[in-house]
């Protein structure tokens, strides 16, 4: 799937908080946990399903820290990729509808 | 270290309260002879409270969240606090007696993605289980409950407190806990009611049965680690602190009163006069809880047992200061490895005091 038609959702069956700017995140249905570093953080805040991966990367990532545009649009696919895996997030090629607010 | 401690400690250094306990009614539809709770609803905080808090304890960085009573179950509205607390989030565990868990209620709780369920079971056997809760067939009901939820796909512990009345069963309530596929979780500690009333430590298994309890590998794994001999404190020991309570980690009760530990009543506000956030960061009272470290404690300090010991600041606090010992810890250290106590030994005393003298404290009830 070509990352300019990326969408993201975070998914409703997860429990979430920031904490010093790092987000918990764990997927009840088999209590996996984990910790999001801040570039992950801000994505995922991002994640409402209607805001195209592409512009979460070059409106909210390379504004905030000082990346590298490409490689932030590399790691960000492969970070959308490994979470959706764990259920935590949904990706698609067509908005979404957040599961969680 | 795992992730999870990592980040546990990380929540205490920042002074993040990561967890809250949350009494959402002391009602309850059993009268067990344990417990330590005012059944009468004194003016609990009415849903729309309840929500305000769940927003209030997000924005403060809450993340684990235990919902528990009196039994949840008895307020209507119930779902609906958690259907809240799941939108923003929070990682929610539900502690209950489950007798009113059927099937709707057990799917709900699936659908609301509830991370686990912890279900109290006194015995494997009826006649002494509803002994102990006062309703007749709650054991079947409590057992059915729990099918509903494994049904479910969903994670379900069986908290078993120990007292004289039940501390033969244990071994069945494991076994019944294996058969339905839950895990299964001990308490040996009845502590005082709220008000100090401290007839139900009657109950408490007398500490000269502790040691079979604590030579039972089932129950405390390596008991040559367990009942290991304690080591000497280092300095670092000394600047350590007791536990999470009021460090990251906090009580709410039904009528909004916040205490650093649902076994700490130490008043420190109410969330009905103010912001939690004012709470946790400006009550004098947690201030005090957080700047004690095990240099500070009166006994303890020199006691031998000071790195190993679970001394509870809220029991010592019941039972005078929450500077000053445990009773039940001593207990708890001595039976484990026959090492006297430095409480022992400043009353000249061979074994542990079993009970001890308590003070009257009742948390502030405020009406709605
Ligand atoms: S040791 Fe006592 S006060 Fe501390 S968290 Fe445990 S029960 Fe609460
Ligand atoms: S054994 Fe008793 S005196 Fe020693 S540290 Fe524990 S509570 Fe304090």
């Amino acid at each position: 799937m070509p990352e300019n038609c990326i969408y993201i959702a975070r998914s409703s069956a997860i429990a979430a908080r920031a904490l010093a700017g790092e987000m918990m995140v764990m997927n009840s249905a088999d209590s996996t946990f984990f910790t999001l570093n801040e570039v992950a953080t801000v994505i995922f805040q991002a994640a409402d399903g209607h805001t195209p991966l592409r512009d979460i990367v070059r409106d909210r990532v390379c504004e905030q820290f000082d990346v590298d545009p490409e490689q932030a649009r590399a790691d960000a696919e492969q970070f959308v990729t490994e979470l959706s895996s764990y259920g935590i997030l949904i990706v698609s090629n067509q908005p979404l509808a957040s599961e969680a607010t | 270290m795992s992730l999870m401690s990592e980040v546990g400690q990380k929540a205490f250094d920042l002074g993040v309260p990561i967890a809250v306990h949350i009494d959402v009614t002391y009602r309850c539809n059993e009268r067990c002879v344990h417990c330590y709770l005012d059944h009468d609803d004194h003016g609990e905080m009415t849903t729309a409270e309840i929500k305000d808090v769940l927003d209030q304890l997000a924005e403060a960085g809450v993340f684990f969240l235990t919902f528990s009573g009196g039994e949840v179950f008895m307020r209507r509205d119930f779902f609906e606090i958690v259907e809240h607390a799941r939108r923003l989030m929070f990682n929610v565990k539900i502690k209950t007696n489950a007798v009113m868990i059927h099937e709707e209620e057990a799917r709900r709780i699936r659908e609301l993605d509830v991370d686990t369920i912890q279900i109290s079971v006194y015995s494997h056997r009826p006649e002494v289980h509803d002994a102990i809760t006062e309703l007749p067939h709650s054991l079947e009901r409590s057992i059915k409950a729990i099918r509903f939820l494994r049904e479910q796909g969903l994670r379900v512990t069986i908290a078993n407190v120990l007292m004289t009345v039940n501390s033969s069963d244990q071994s069945g309530v494991q076994k019944l806990a294996a058969e339905l596929g839950v895990h299964y979780t001990l308490d040996p500690t009845i502590t005082p009611m709220m008000d100090g009333d401290t007839s139900v430590l009657a109950l408490r298994i007398p500490g000269e049965e502790l040691p079979e309890i604590f030579r039972n590998p089932a129950l405390v794994g390596s008991q040559e680690e367990f009942c290991a001999p304690p080591k000497p404190p280092s300095k670092e020991d000394l600047e350590g602190y007791s536990c999470s309570a009021g460090h990251s980690f906090c009580y709410i009760s039904p009528y909004g009163d916040v205490f650093p530990c649902v076994q700490f009543p130490l008043p420190t506000g109410n969330i009905r006069r103010q912001k939690f956030l004012d709470i946790w960061n400006l009550s004098p009272q947690l201030k005090e809880v957080r700047s004690i470290q095990a240099k500070d404690l009166t006994v303890c300090s020199s006691c031998s047992h000071v790195t190993s010991c679970t001394r509870c600041p809220g029991l010592a606090y019941v039972e005078g200061s929450m500077r000053g010992p445990s009773t039940a810890d001593c207990e708890k250290s001595f039976y484990r490895t026959g090492v006297p106590t430095a409480n022992m030994l400043q009353h000249g005393l061979s074994k542990p005091r079993t009970t001890a003298p308590l003070i009257q404290i009742r948390p502030i009830a405020v009406p709605a």
